[in-house]
């Protein structure tokens, strides 16, 4: 599996709070029954709507960090905002705070989520839109460094750090308490206390 | 020690702690729908795992479909695909699935509680996150993403982080012509649209243990547009009332047991929670929003707030939001002419939310420069109104009546508002676009909805009542 120690790249400033999951990925392109094909619909009312959105600014293409304000991914709990945002090739946001579900989703898929005081945030936003702003994020250290010397540190559990550099089966993880899982079913089945939809089980 | 809730259905599922790690929590009951499994499925028949309990799952389809008269054609191949695919893996995984016709089918978050699957201290799921409507029956009940759905489909259960809990109670009494709806969008203003972030809520005192299960319902499904996971009221008689003789709700040899049971988890008397909120609700006039998302919301005769009185952090946003609603600072709410009027969505499609709207509308007409879709949770609700006769008064009175499903609420079928037409909905979301691209949104009461579409601009219900 890909480790993910380190990661380098352009940041793009999204200079917005309260990023709601529709505008990440408005709901008419969530028909489809495949994890691909969200990335070029990311932001997709924005994009269309507002020329001078960030993202259909030259300057930011290849961009590999976003870097927002508040509440970053409230709203649906679609994971389509994740794949969205991975497969355009966002890999790490930075932001002052993130949504629960959202962030939840994001660990699943190692979109890597930082959190950073605002007058830190403010101070990213400023320079990624001077100049171009190059970060290099290193998990290990929990700490950020710019090119030109800005030194950011963030916290992250031990545990989130190790599922985001190593990756985690969840579902194996999961299954390894099967015989627990199976048992405490059954008591439940035995009981009566959740509703049967068929009788059989 | 005396617990809230939240935490004895956290105890009382708990498989596995190790300190460090998630815990791993076992989830009773999954509720499925077309969007967001297809991917979930995938998953598991890459890897060859088998469903572990097929049978707590059930399925419908609600957020894509149609909801004109011939439905079952779908003309948006992807939809349509969407929706076959659903089909299929309901059957080759032998889950429950309440398809067209079934009597059953209907928005999952309505089809759950009128089931009776829906009961209290329970742990459920689905992706979606207006999952937290099910709390109203005192059921730990979030909105998943699709990776972790794949989760509970392969091991019933999730790894979770132990919540944090916040009291959220309102104090007064409420007035005529104010509704759930209207005290939880209350809330939502006073805390913001990230104020429950990192929490669940449970909703407490007087004013909630006298709602009705649907008025219950309404205010938990609507505790994630302040970021909470979840929203829960702790059961009482009202509950077990509601639950009694429905389609899958226990039968009579074991009712006094499960009533026992449930009455089990009722928070303790003095128990502890993270933080607490009291909502004021006492001189409380309807609410409707004015920008683009819920917190953005006022009383209805008080004028668009002028950025004098908020602060510089979120001037950016408010100016942004007015600019897009086509608003400005300082308008009476009460002066907006509307194009579109929607009723329905898993907040307020439930059958109390349109004999509410039938008996204002009753003999009256809607605004003819409106457009009014009613459209019901479920096949249930719909039945029901049409033998207590609702769809005739809302067909003469001039709207649509149409068939279930998610509809207006989100845009990703047939029904969206065009651009640059103004809704009032009763539905939970005003984000930019989300009824329709270049559309606009204000959230209101189903009442207040009905009197908008009478009047033909944002309009009080009060003088229905």
């Amino acid at each position: 599996m890909e480790s993910k120690a380190s990661i380098t790249g352009k940041c793009i400033p999204l200079e917005m709070s309260d990023v709601d999951t529709d505008l990440i990925i408005p709901a008419q392109y969530l028909t489809s029954v495949t994890r691909k094909g969200y990335g070029e619909n990311l932001f997709k009312r924005l994009r269309e709507n507002s020329p001078d959105f960030i993202f259909n600014n030259a300057k930011y293409k290849d961009a590999k960090i976003l870097v927002t304000k508040n509440n970053f991914g409230c709203g649906s709990s679609r994971e389509h905002a994740v794949w969205a945002l991975k497969e355009y090739g966002i890999q790490v946001i930075i932001a002052h705070s993130f949504a629960d579900i959202f962030a939840g989703n994001s660990l699943k898929n190692r979109l890597i989520l930082i959190q950073l005081p605002e007058s830190e945030i403010y101070k990213i936003i400023e320079k990624s839109k001077q100049s171009e702003y190059i970060l290099k994020i290193d998990l290990h250290s929990t700490k950020i460094e710019s090119k030109c010397g800005d030194i950011y540190n963030f916290k992250m559990d031990d545990f989130q750090k190790s599922c985001f550099i190593n990756g985690f089966d969840e579902i194996d993880y999961l299954l390894s308490f099967k015989e627990k899982i199976i048992k405490f079913k059954h008591e439940q089945m035995q009981n009566n206390i959740i509703p049967k939809l068929n009788r059989t089980i | 020690m005396n617990k809230n809730i939240v935490e004895k259905i956290w105890d009382a599922h708990l498989i596995n702690e190790t300190p460090g790690q998630s815990s791993v929590c076992a989830i009773d009951f999954a509720f499925l729908h077309e969007v967001t499994s297809a991917q979930a499925f995938q998953t598991l028949k890459e890897r060859n795992i088998e469903i572990m309990f097929p049978h707590q799952c059930i399925a419908t389809i609600d957020h894509s479909i149609p909801t004109r008269k011939n439905r079952t054609e779908i003309y948006d191949s992807a939809a349509k695909n969407q929706v076959e695919l659903l089909r299929q893996n309901a059957k080759n995984n032998a889950i429950p699935f309440y398809d067209f016709e079934s009597g059953y089918q209907g928005i999952v978050h309505v089809i759950g509680p009128e089931l009776g699957i829906t009961q209290p201290g329970m742990t459920l799921i689905c992706g979606d996150s207006h999952t937290a409507t099910h709390g109203a029956f005192g059921t730990l009940a979030f909105g998943v993403g699709t990776s972790e759905l794949s989760h509970v489909l392969a091991s019933g259960c999730l790894l979770l982080n132990k919540p944090k809990v916040m009291k959220v109670e309102f104090c007064g009494k409420m007035q005529k012509g104010v509704f759930a709806k209207d005290l939880i969008m209350k809330l939502i203003a006073q805390i913001g649209i990230g104020g429950g972030t990192g929490f669940i809520i449970e909703y407490t005192g007087k004013v909630i243990q006298e709602m009705s299960m649907e008025e219950r319902m309404t205010i938990c499904n609507m505790s994630i547009e302040c970021g909470a996971k979840a929203g829960l009221i702790s059961p009482d008689t009202t509950t077990y009332q509601y639950l009694l003789q429905r389609p899958f709700a226990p039968s009579e040899d074991h009712w006094e047991n499960l009533v026992n049971y449930w009455n089990s988890f009722k928070s303790d008397e003095n128990c502890e929670y993270d933080t607490e909120v009291i909502v004021n609700i006492q001189e409380m006039e309807p609410m409707v929003t004015w920008g683009t998302n819920p917190a953005q919301a006022i009383e209805i005769s008080k004028e668009i707030p002028e950025q004098t009185e908020i602060s510089q952090n979120e001037k950016i946003m408010y100016e942004k939001a007015l600019d897009y609603m086509n608003l400005k600072g300082g308008m009476k709410m009460g002066d907006i002419p509307i194009d579109w009027a929607f009723i329905g969505s898993c907040t307020n499609g439930r059958i109390e939310d349109l004999r509410i709207c039938a008996k204002i509308i009753q003999n009256k007409k809607v605004h003819p420069s409106v457009t009014l879709f009613i459209v019901p949770g479920s096949e249930g609700v719909m039945q029901q109104a049409k033998k207590e006769g609702l769809d005739k008064i809302f067909i003469d009175a001039g709207a649509d009546f149409r068939m279930p499903g998610c509809s207006l609420c989100l845009g990703m079928n047939d029904d969206k508002v065009p651009a640059g037409k103004r809704c009032i909905s009763s539905t939970n979301r005003n984000f930019v676009g989300r009824q329709g691209t270049g559309s606009f949104t204000h959230l209101a009461s189903p009442a207040t909805v009905i009197a908008s579409a009478i009047e033909g601009k944002i309009s009080s219900p009060k003088k229905y009542f």
